[in-house]
């Protein structure tokens, strides 16, 4: 059985959240659909506002703090992730902008993304056109076609087993299928290693490492580093 | 081992007086520093390089030259001399002058300047910085190793039969550290050529100076140096000490909190927990500096950094005296007794003049054009 991770973003600040509250609906659905195809599944759900200074500390310092590294290593180590932001004047909020920010711009390449949004008024739908998934194209993550937006006559007694409930399938069948044609993900890219040599970098990778060539490193058990040739 | 300070040369506000130094005592501020150290008996002063304000060291042979003249024994060294807006030839110039004139008491730290900006002002472009590193950085090596030189590359014009003068001293480049936050791609270079690798270490978790040492290490094997644990590593650290802790730590969180880089952002506790700056008595800086040796191994070279975010100089100086007097010489002896006799101390002048085989007179006389004859000279 193959395993799948989802990564499930939420970046509703009240609590508590009719953000969260489409997440999960979409993660339950994504996950359904994905066990309907042999999957096993992981849902990491994380709840933004839990990390909210940490995002910002991670903006002024340049490096994240201990438990947001986590996070963040699970989202980008993550089979698909499923983004849902509350729309603030006409876009994302501010925390959604900033935890993508703050992820590496690479990590995302090639990853299926529903891509979900809640607002106090349907005409806000469009902003996860304009807004949100330009942000993950510009990413080159891989946005199912179907984006979720989740206004409050949806949450209502008379709709929320109708149209919010068929579009909700949608998307989830549509991300289950990109995460299902895709090798189950590896883990987070690793920063610090190593992918050239320094031949290559030198723009020299004809020439074989043989230490004693003309500006090579001394040979081992000649003179310590940094002596001269010769 | 050897243990000295780094400094930005960053001119900044106290933030406990709203009083911001001038450039000019900025500058002799930091001479006062670096004269401390010898005095309390720190081994290296490395001034920082840049070409932008608040920062005054745009001329760090100036700086050193003069503190070279002031000093016996302080080995002074950069942190960092920017490899990628510098050129090389005026690199290979001045530091081979400065060698001169404090008698090999001289390395550098190359770095690469992370100041979008600063590159075109120098003509170049900050997306290019690696293969800026690696180019000038391999013509560096050739100037100090070469007395004539043919070079052509991508981002200087072409050397013709240049010679760079002064040849340096003895025969004997200085010794060259790299330093690198998180680009392995430095490691490698540092490793590639045998040279130093100087993790800044300061402002970033330890796990980031952790894989960095790693990578350098076992690239300095792979390339024949020596064994991983012989490779030369560096750290930065960063502390403020008072007798009692708890006076430490009130003292500086207003600098802390105001600070740039780290200031309005994380709490002092939270720095303190995710990065190696110790706030505290001099016992918990030597307890912390100890353990940096459980991620990277041992290593060769730790510079504090005393003097930024607007500390008055007085403090800094009282500083100075708490590291020279209660804490490095119980790090000096403690590190000492944990490394193994086959890990090398970092090299100097006189190592390498050892290693060469000792010093000759590498000066190349012009000849003359006419005769093709070279003058006699004094050998």
């Amino acid at each position: 059985m193959t395993r799948r991770t989802l990564a499930v973003i939420s970046a509703g600040l009240s609590q508590p959240s009719s953000t969260r509250l489409l997440a999960d609906q979409l993660a339950e659905a994504t996950r359904d659909e994905l066990v309907r195809r042999g999957a096993e599944v992981e849902l990491r759900v994380v709840d933004l506002r839990e990390y909210a200074h940490d995002v910002v500390n991670n903006l002024l310092t340049g490096f994240a703090p201990a438990a947001l590294r986590e996070v963040l290593d699970s989202v980008t180590g993550a089979d698909g992730i499923i983004a849902v932001t509350p729309i603030f004047s006409a876009s994302y909020n501010g925390l959604f902008k900033s935890f993508f920010d703050v992820l590496d711009a690479e990590s995302l390449i090639d990853r299926p993304v529903l891509i979900a949004a809640t607002g106090g008024t349907a005409r806000h739908s469009l902003a996860l056109e304009h807004a949100v998934r330009p942000m993950f194209s510009y990413l080159r993550a891989v946005v199912v076609p179907t984006a979720v937006f989740a206004a409050p006559e949806d949450w209502s007694g008379g709709t929320a087993d109708g149209a919010l409930r068929g579009r909700i399938r949608r998307a989830a069948g549509e991300l289950a299928d990109q995460i299902d044609r895709r090798l189950p993900a590896t883990g987070p890219a690793d920063p610090f290693a190593l992918t050239t040599d320094f031949l290559q970098m030198l723009g020299r990778d004809d020439v074989p490492v043989t230490p004693g060539r003309t500006g090579a490193p001394p040979a081992p058990g000649s003179a310590r580093a940094g002596s001269p040739p010769g | 081992m050897q243990f000295g300070v780094f400094t930005v040369g960053d001119v900044t506000v106290d933030p406990t007086t709203g009083r911001e130094p001038s450039e000019h005592e900025r500058i002799k501020a930091m001479v006062a520093i670096a004269l401390k150290a010898e005095e309390v008996g720190l081994d290296v002063f490395a001034t920082g390089e840049h070409h932008n304000p608040p920062f005054v060291p745009s001329s760090p042979t100036t700086m050193l030259g003069h503190i070279a003249a002031r000093t016996e024994r302080l080995l002074l060294s950069t942190a960092t001399t920017l490899i990628t807006t510098n050129d090389p030839v005026k690199i290979a110039e001045d530091y081979a002058m400065l060698q001169h004139l404090a008698d090999g008491r001289v390395d550098l730290m190359m770095g690469r300047g992370n100041t979008g900006p600063v590159y075109p002002w120098f003509g170049k472009d900050i997306r290019a910085g690696i293969p800026l590193a690696i180019e000038n950085y391999d013509l560096l090596r050739r100037l100090w190793r070469e007395d004539v030189v043919d070079w052509k590359g991508k981002y200087r014009t072409p050397l013709q039969s240049f010679t760079s003068t002064p040849r340096p001293l003895d025969g004997v480049p200085p010794f060259v550290w790299h330093g690198s936050i998180r680009s392995p791609e430095i490691a490698e270079q540092a490793a590639y050529y045998g040279d130093g690798f100087f993790a800044n270490h300061i402002f970033w978790p330890k796990e980031h100076t952790q894989r960095m040492i790693e990578l350098y290490r076992q690239r300095y094997a792979h390339y024949g140096h020596g064994s991983a644990d012989q490779a030369i590593v560096g750290l930065g650290g960063q502390v403020f000490m008072r007798r009692n802790s708890q006076d430490a730590v009130r003292e500086f969180r207003p600098y802390f909190d105001n600070a740039p880089v780290y200031g309005h952002g994380p709490s002092l506790e939270e720095f303190t927990r995710e990065t190696p700056l110790t706030v505290g008595s001099p016992q918990q800086v030597i307890d912390r500096t100890l353990s940096f040796r459980d991620y990277v191994g041992d290593y060769q070279r730790q510079l504090f950094l005393m003097d930024h975010a607007g500390l008055p100089l007085k403090t800094v100086l009282e500083q100075l005296d708490l590291l020279g007097e209660e804490v490095v010489p119980v790090l000096r002896k403690e590190f000492a007794a944990l490394r193994p006799a086959h890990v090398p101390e970092a090299p100097t002048h006189a190592s390498l003049l050892a290693a060469a085989g000792g010093a000759k007179d590498s000066t190349v006389h012009a000849v003359d054009d006419v005769t093709g004859k070279a003058p006699e000279v004094a050998r």
